[in-house]
């Protein structure tokens, strides 16, 4: 009688390379757990990886769908990502002053291989600000901001006005006269602050004895440019906001929004 | 085709435009049943896009859409057409369902699945065609750049961003410290307080219409007649010395409108008594004072007596500030069609303290 043996088949090569490499010290490093290819594994990977865990580990099939979230948030974050990661690439090149901030942009369209940079960031903006008008939009026709999400509707509408904020002071930087006409026009309006605007009602009465305390260099529309009319102090002011301030704020509100729709029970659900 | 070029020139006039979508509104919300249907949707994005294609023909029509910072209130108007409808359509299939004694579709599918795959790749694939949208958009499209700023040369019409262009357009209504700051000002407080003051606890987590009548009409009625469609507006059918131009109309910068509008002070005291206007400002803008005040003080009073049931479903503080609210969001068209019907300039005019109303 002939002795049976059992033979393992051979292993394909790229298997065995693949086996070869997640067992390696640097991929274990890396990556704590198998691929999310078992239940157990879906929840670790959720658990383990900073980028995942925003997520829960699962959720209700509704809140999934497309259907439901057109996923304007996550587009609206995603566009902010892009916009920073551009951003940076044209802070490279840029330089606010008036001497060189237009000659930097036409330098950036003419010199630069493959330019697409500022296009991306324009467009960019100018979609952020589509989706989160979408977003909210959403947020309302499914009634996600009624109790117990109050609180993070408010945070939402604080972040729809930095959006257009955002919007509003990056229009300014390419020193052209589309820039500056349209910044112009819109802080025209602080001008008119009621008390604070030295063209505002009531903004007469602010005076000590014969003394006007609002003038046109010390009311709303200076603070906003840093002069009276659009020039070196508010292409400063608007660069240093839109590049530093307003993001860090809309970063730090982002966090706190992702954070409570996680805690106000994750995606919204009828009851 | 000159003929319908002409007709839609006419159409476009601020007037109509603004009556057409308080119009296309109700009916979106009375019919609703027959605009869910998928003809209608696919039919409106079809026919949008059938005008833009015509359009692009017109000499004067590619010259203001294809404008680089334009192409983007074109993507608004096919977004914003089509989720209103995908929208109200989900929530007439809800109501539906819930009709017939079901669960709206969002609790049927309430059984819990896995983020990975199901989310992450989702993402994945939004996040990618995101991408490539932008990408293609980048290429495609140059970045506009005009001459450098140059203060003495001011551009006709200049025009703040695309985005508050419904603020701007507020501005032939009212004068700056209303349009630009208080108002702007209400719409923020005003978005912030809908969950206070929306104590419907229904439709919290799904579409639905019919349990949200009055909720979702009247936000309809802020983003899309006045938010939404004063930024078409302004975008498209202003121009030089923000004159009304209709959609294939040359800009020219010489078009004259007559300017004949008149302050209530005027119409009071000249037309109706025919007196001189009085030296002092309060003795002449007294009715307008009055008026004003009838209107921010005796009308809600007014409302909460016609309202009784709301008035007391939402109890006294809620009740005030939605109507005042929803008063100071109904100023606009107010102001809009006094000066339609009756050229009136300002109700209260005190140019010695910039207060004019
Ligand atoms: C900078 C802009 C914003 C970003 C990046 C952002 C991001 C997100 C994301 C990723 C979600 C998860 C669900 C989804 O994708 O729909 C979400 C939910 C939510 N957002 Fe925003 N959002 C922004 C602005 C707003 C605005 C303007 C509002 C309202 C005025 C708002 C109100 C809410 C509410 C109430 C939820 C919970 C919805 C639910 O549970 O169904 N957000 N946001």
């Amino acid at each position: 009688m002939a002795q049976t043996e059992t033979v393992q088949p051979k292993e394909a090569l790229l298997v065995r390379c693949w086996n070869w490499l997640t067992e390696t010290q640097i991929w274990t490093s890396v990556f704590r757990h198998a691929a999310p290819i078992n239940d157990r594994n879906r929840v670790l990977v959720m658990l383990s990886n900073v980028f995942l865990h925003l997520h829960p580990v699962r959720l209700k099939k509704h809140g999934v769908r497309l259907r439901y979230t057109w996923c304007m948030g996550g587009l609206s974050f995603f566009l902010f990502l892009v916009l920073t990661f551009t951003g940076l690439l044209l802070m490279f090149y840029y330089r606010p002053t008036l001497e060189y901030a237009y000659s930097d942009i036409v330098g950036l369209r003419e010199h630069v291989p493959l330019g697409i940079m500022r296009e991306m960031h324009r467009w960019g903006a100018h979609a952020m600000v589509i989706t989160v008008w979408l977003h909210m939009f959403r947020v309302f026709m499914t009634g996600s901001y009624k109790p117990p999400r109050e609180f993070n509707w408010n945070i939402g509408v604080i972040m729809l006005v930095l959006t257009l904020l955002l919007s509003f002071t990056g229009y300014l930087l390419p020193w052209d006269q589309l820039a500056i006409w349209a910044i112009t026009v819109g802080s025209n309006m602080a001008r008119a602050t009621p008390f604070l605007g030295h063209e505002g009602p009531g903004a007469a009465l602010l005076a000590l004895g014969d003394v006007q305390l609002i003038h046109a260099a010390d009311d709303a529309r200076f603070a906003l440019l840093g002069g009276t009319f659009v020039g070196e102090g508010a292409l400063l002011r608007f660069y240093v906001l839109h590049c530093v301030g307003l993001p860090l704020v809309i970063g730090f509100l982002m966090a706190v929004h992702f954070w409570r729709v996680r805690k106000d029970g994750g995606i919204s659900g009828p009851l | 085709m000159d003929l319908i070029k002409a007709f839609i020139n006419l159409f476009a006039d601020p007037r109509l435009f603004f009556v057409m979508s308080v119009v296309a509104l109700a009916v979106i919300v009375w019919k609703r049943e027959l605009f869910s249907k998928d003809a209608v949707g696919y039919g409106m994005l079809g026919f949008l896009a059938v005008f833009f294609g015509f359009g692009l023909f017109d000499e004067n029509f590619r010259l203001i859409v294809v404008k680089p910072d334009n192409v983007p209130i074109v993507a608004l108007i096919f977004l914003v057409v089509f989720f209103t409808w995908y929208s109200i359509r989900e929530g007439v299939l809800n109501d539906r369902r819930i009709a017939a004694g079901d669960d709206p579709i969002e609790k049927q599918e309430s059984d819990r699945v896995w983020v990975w795959p199901d989310l992450v790749y989702t993402e994945l694939i939004a996040l990618i065609l995101c991408t490539a949208i932008l990408i293609v958009w980048s290429v495609g499209l140059e970045a506009p750049l005009e001459q450098p700023a140059n203060p003495a040369n001011t551009p006709n019409p200049s025009k703040a961003p695309w985005y508050f262009l419904g603020l701007q357009e507020m501005l032939v209504y009212f004068d700056p410290w209303l349009a630009g700051v208080v108002l702007p000002s209400l719409i923020i407080v005003g978005l912030m307080a809908i969950p206070y003051v929306d104590t419907n606890p229904k439709g919290n987590g799904y579409y639905t219409f019919r349990e949200r009548k009055v909720e979702i009409t009247i936000f309809l009625f802020g983003f899309l007649v006045l938010w939404s469609s004063l930024i078409v507006l302004g975008t498209f059918l202003r121009g030089p010395n923000w004159n009304f131009f209709g959609p294939f109309e040359y800009w020219d910068i010489h078009k004259l409108e007559p300017l004949t509008n008149v302050q209530l002070s005027d119409f009071i005291w000249v037309r109706m008594l025919g007196q001189p206007l009085p030296e002092h400002w309060f003795i002449r803008e007294v009715f307008g004072i009055i008026l004003t005040l009838a209107y921010v003080a005796v009308l809600p009073p007014l409302l909460a007596r016609m309202f009784r049931r709301y008035y007391e479903k939402l109890g006294a503080t809620r009740f005030y500030v939605t109507a005042m609210l929803f008063l100071m969001m109904l100023s606009l068209p107010v102001k809009m069609l006094t000066r339609w019907i009756f050229n009136l300039k300002y109700v209260v005019s005190i140019p010695e303290f910039f207060f004019n109303i």
